[in-house]
C-alpha cells in the first residue's frame, strides 16, 4: 500500500478501523482531540458508532458494555482522563473482556500541561486500578508504529481477552508521518463464545462479571490471570537494540524519547564514543530479557525519561545490579535536547573507572 | 389440572438472597414476567448495578453484565449501541442511581438512550448496612445519619423521576411502588410499558419503583410495607411523568 501522510492522532483511528474497531467512546482532551474528532467522522462510514460520553468514567463503562457484546472497541484519552478510566480498566480485566486504550499522555501531576511527557509510566504499568491485574503496553516511537502497534493491540486483546493500552504522548499524537497500512501479523483467535449478545434461546445466559463473594474463587481466578500475565510476558515482550554489539555506554529510552536518544547515540559514536540503545516497546511486560544481551563492553547505563525516573525501577530490576544505572529526565513537557543527553554519557564515562 | 401459577421463564432457577419481606424479590419476578410476556427474554441483555441486587446477573434468566458502582447505565449504553435489536436494561439502586451514578443516568436518559432502567428506591444503601442515601428522607435514621436526615447537613432527598422527566431524551418515565398488590399490577403494568416504549425505539425508559428495606429501617416487614406507604408516597408521588406522545 502506498504511503500517506498523516497526523499521529489520525492515523491512530485510522488503523483502529482497519484493525475492525466499529466502536469509539471517548471525551476530548488536548493533546488527542483529534482522534475522537477521526472516529466521529469516520465510523458512521462504516457502519459503527461513535459516542461522546460525558465523562472518561462513562467512556470507560461504555467500553465495558461494548466490549462485553464481543465486537472490538476503542476509546482514547490523555493522562488526567485516563487516570479517571482506572476503575473501568480494573473492571475491564477482572472480566477478561478485550479492549484497546489510547493514552496521548502529558504532563502532570494535576491539570499539569498539556506538552508530551512520559509521566504515565506508573499508571500504565503497574495498573493504576484496584487490584491484581496487569494489561500489555505499547510504546510506539514513530507514527508508522504507532499504527502497527495498534492494529497489533486489537489482535493481542482478543487473544488474551485483555484490555491493552497504547501509550503515545503528545508528540506522536501531533506530528504527521508518512504511514503504510501494513495487514497486521495472523493470529488464531479463539471464539467469543462468552459475549452477552441475547441467548437467543439456544444457550444458558452469559455473565460478564469480576465479583467473587468466595475468596477462595476470588483467588483461583487471580492466578488464573497471573497465568495469563505471564504468558503474555513469555509471548508478547518487543523492543529494539540500537547499536548495542559493543556498546559502551547503554541508554534505556522509550516512544518519543528514544528518538532523540538515538541522534544522540549517531553523535556519540561520530565522536569516537560506542553507545547504543535498548528500546522497550512493550513497558508492559517490560523487556527484562534485552538486558542480559547488554556485551561485556558496557560500562553503564542511563535512563533517559521525560519523567523525573519512573523507568528507573524496571531498569534496575531488569540488570539485577550488574552496572551503575544513572538517570537524565525532563518533565512537565520539556523535551531532552540531544546535546544535554551528549554531555550526560560523558559525564557518566568519565566517572567510570 | 390447568396451572394456575408458576415461575416465570424470565427468572433462572436459583434461589435469592434477598432478606425476609424485601421487595427486590417482587421487582424481579415482575421484570421477569414482563421479559416473558414480551417475548424478549432470548434478546435480553441487563446490566447489573452494585448494592443488594448486585447478584442480579444470577438471577435473571438471559444474558448479564455486571456494572461498576453507578456506571449500568454507561454499560448499557455501549451494549445498546452496538446491539440496537436487543433489548437492554439496567436495574439499579437508589445509591447506584442517584449518588455515585447520576451523571450515568442524567446522560443516558439525555441522549435518549433507547434502553429500560429500573430504579428500586428503598431511600437507604441496604448492601452496606444502612447508609444515608441521597433519596433518604428528611428525619430518617441511617448509620451515617443518627440523628435522622437533616436538611442543613445532606439537603432534601432527591427525586429522580421528577427530575429525569425534565430531560428531553427521556421518553417514559414513572413512579411505581410495590407495598400491596394493587400497586404491584400497576408496577408491572408501567415495567412493561417502559420496556414497550423501547421496543418501539422511542428513546430512554424509567421505572422508579419503592421498595422496602425492613432489615436496615429495623421494621418487620407488614411494618415496612405501612413505612412506605405512610412517608415514602407522601414524598415520592406515583404516576406517570412523562409518556411518549402518541403518532410522533
Ligand atoms: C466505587 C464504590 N463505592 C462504594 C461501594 C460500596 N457500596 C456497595 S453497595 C452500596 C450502596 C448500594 O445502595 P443502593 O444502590 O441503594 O442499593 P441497595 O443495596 O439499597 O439495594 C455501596 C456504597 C462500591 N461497591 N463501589
Ligand atoms: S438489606 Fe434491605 S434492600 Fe438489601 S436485601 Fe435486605 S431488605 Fe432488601
Amino acid at each position: 500500500m502506498a504511503k500517506v501522510l498523516m497526523k499521529g492522532n489520525e492515523a491512530l483511528g485510522a488503523a483502529a478501523i482497519k484493525a475492525g474497531c466499529k466502536y469509539f467512546f471517548g471525551y476530548p482532551i488536548t493533546p488527542q482531540s483529534e482522534l475522537p474528532e477521526f472516529m466521529s467522522r469516520e465510523l458512521p462510514k462504516v457502519g459503527g458508532a461513535f459516542v461522546q460520553a460525558e465523562s472518561e468514567v462513562a467512556a470507560i463503562n461504555m467500553i465495558y458494555g461494548a466490549a462485553g457484546t464481543g465486537t472490538r472497541v476503542l476509546t482514547s484519552s490523555s493522562s488526567v482522563g485516563v487516570a479517571l478510566k482506572q476503575e473501568g480498566i480494573s473492571y475491564i480485566a477482572g472480566a477478561e473482556l478485550p479492549c484497546v486504550i489510547i493514552n496521548i499522555s502529558r504532563g502532570g501531576p494535576g491539570l499539569g500541561g498539556i506538552q508530551p511527557s512520559q509521566a504515565d509510566y506508573f499508571m500504565s504499568t503497574r495498573g493504576g486500578g484496584n487490584g491484581d491485574y496487569r494489561h500489555p503496553v505499547y510504546a510506539p516511537a514513530t507514527v508508522q508504529e504507532a499504527v502497527d502497534l495498534t492494529m497489533e493491540a486489537f489482535n493481542v486483546a482478543d487473544y488474551y481477552r485483555t484490555p491493552v493500552i497504547v501509550l503515545g504522548d503528545g508528540m506522536i499524537g501531533q506530528m504527521m508521518e508518512p504511514v503504510e497500512f501494513n495487514e497486521p501479523k495472523k493470529r488464531e483467535l479463539p471464539a467469543k463464545d462468552w459475549a452477552t449478545t441475547g441467548t437467543e434461546g439456544k444457550r444458558k445466559p452469559n455473565i460478564i462479571n469480576s465479583l467473587f463473594l468466595d475468596p477462595q474463587a476470588l483467588e483461583d481466578h487471580n492466578w488464573k490471570l497471573d497465568r495469563k500475565y505471564k504468558e503474555i510476558e513469555e509471548n508478547e515482550t518487543m523492543y529494539e537494540m540500537y547499536k548495542m554489539d559493543d556498546a559502551e555506554i547503554v541508554f534505556v529510552a522509550y516512544g518519543t524519547t528514544s528518538r532523540i536518544v538515538k541522534n544522540s547515540v549517531e553523535a556519540l559514536r561520530a565522536e569516537g564514543i560506542k553507545a547504543g540503545l535498548i528500546r522497550p516497546i512493550t513497558l508492559w511486560p517490560y523487556p527484562t530479557k534485552a538486558f542480559d544481551e547488554i556485551p561485556a563492553s558496557a560500562k553503564a547505563l542511563i535512563s533517559v525519561e521525560m519523567s523525573t525516573g519512573q523507568m528507573i525501577d524496571d531498569v534496575k530490576i531488569a540488570n539485577e545490579g550488574r552496572l551503575p544505572v544513572h538517570f537524565y529526565g525532563r518533565t512537565g513537557g520539556m523535551v531532552p535536547t540531544p546535546d544535554a543527553i551528549i554531555a550526560k554519557a560523558k559525564e557518566v564515562l568519565g566517572g567510570v573507572k | 389440572m390447568s396451572v394456575v401459577f408458576k415461575k416465570t421463564e424470565g427468572l433462572a432457577e436459583k434461589q435469592t438472597h434477598y432478606c425476609p419481606g424485601c421487595t427486590h424479590g417482587i421487582i424481579h419476578r415482575l421484570v421477569g414476567e414482563v421479559l416473558e410476556e414480551l417475548g424478549v427474554i432470548g434478546k435480553a441483555i441487563g446490566v447489573a448495578p452494585v448494592g443488594c441486587s448486585v447478584l442480579a446477573y444470577d438471577y435473571f434468566n438471559c444474558d448479564m453484565h455486571e456494572a461498576a458502582h453507578g456506571r449500568a447505565p454507561a454499560v448499557a449504553t455501549g451494549i445498546k449501541r452496538v446491539l440496537p435489536e436487543n433489548v437492554v436494561f439496567t436495574y439499579q439502586g437508589d445509591g447506584d442511581l442517584a449518588s455515585i451514578g447520576t451523571a450515568e443516568i442524567v446522560h443516558a436518559a439525555h441522549r435518549g438512550e433507547k434502553f429500560t432502567t429500573i430504579f428500586v428506591n428503598n431511600c437507604i444503601y441496604g448492601m452496606t448496612g444502612g447508609q444515608m442515601s441521597p433519596t433518604t428522607l428528611v428525619g430518617q435514621k441511617a448509620t451515617t445519619a443518627p440523628q435522622g436526615r437533616q436538611v442543613e447537613l445532606s439537603g432534601r432527598p432527591i427525586r429522580m423521576a421528577e427530575m429525569l422527566a425534565t430531560i428531553d431524551g427521556a421518553a417514559f418515565v414513572e413512579r411505581v411502588s410495590v407495598h400491596n398488590v394493587a400497586n404491584i399490577r400497576k408496577a408491572k403494568k408501567a415495567i412493561k410499558k417502559a420496556f414497550e416504549v423501547q421496543l418501539e425505539g422511542k428513546g430512554f425508559g424509567i421505572v422508579e419503583v419503592l421498595s422496602t428495606c425492613p432489615t436496615n429501617w429495623g421494621l418487620t416487614a407488614p411494618e415496612a410495607m405501612k413505612w412506605l406507604e405512610d412517608n415514602m408516597i407522601p414524598y415520592y408521588p406515583l404516576g406517570n411523568f412523562r409518556t411518549p406522545e402518541e403518532g410522533k
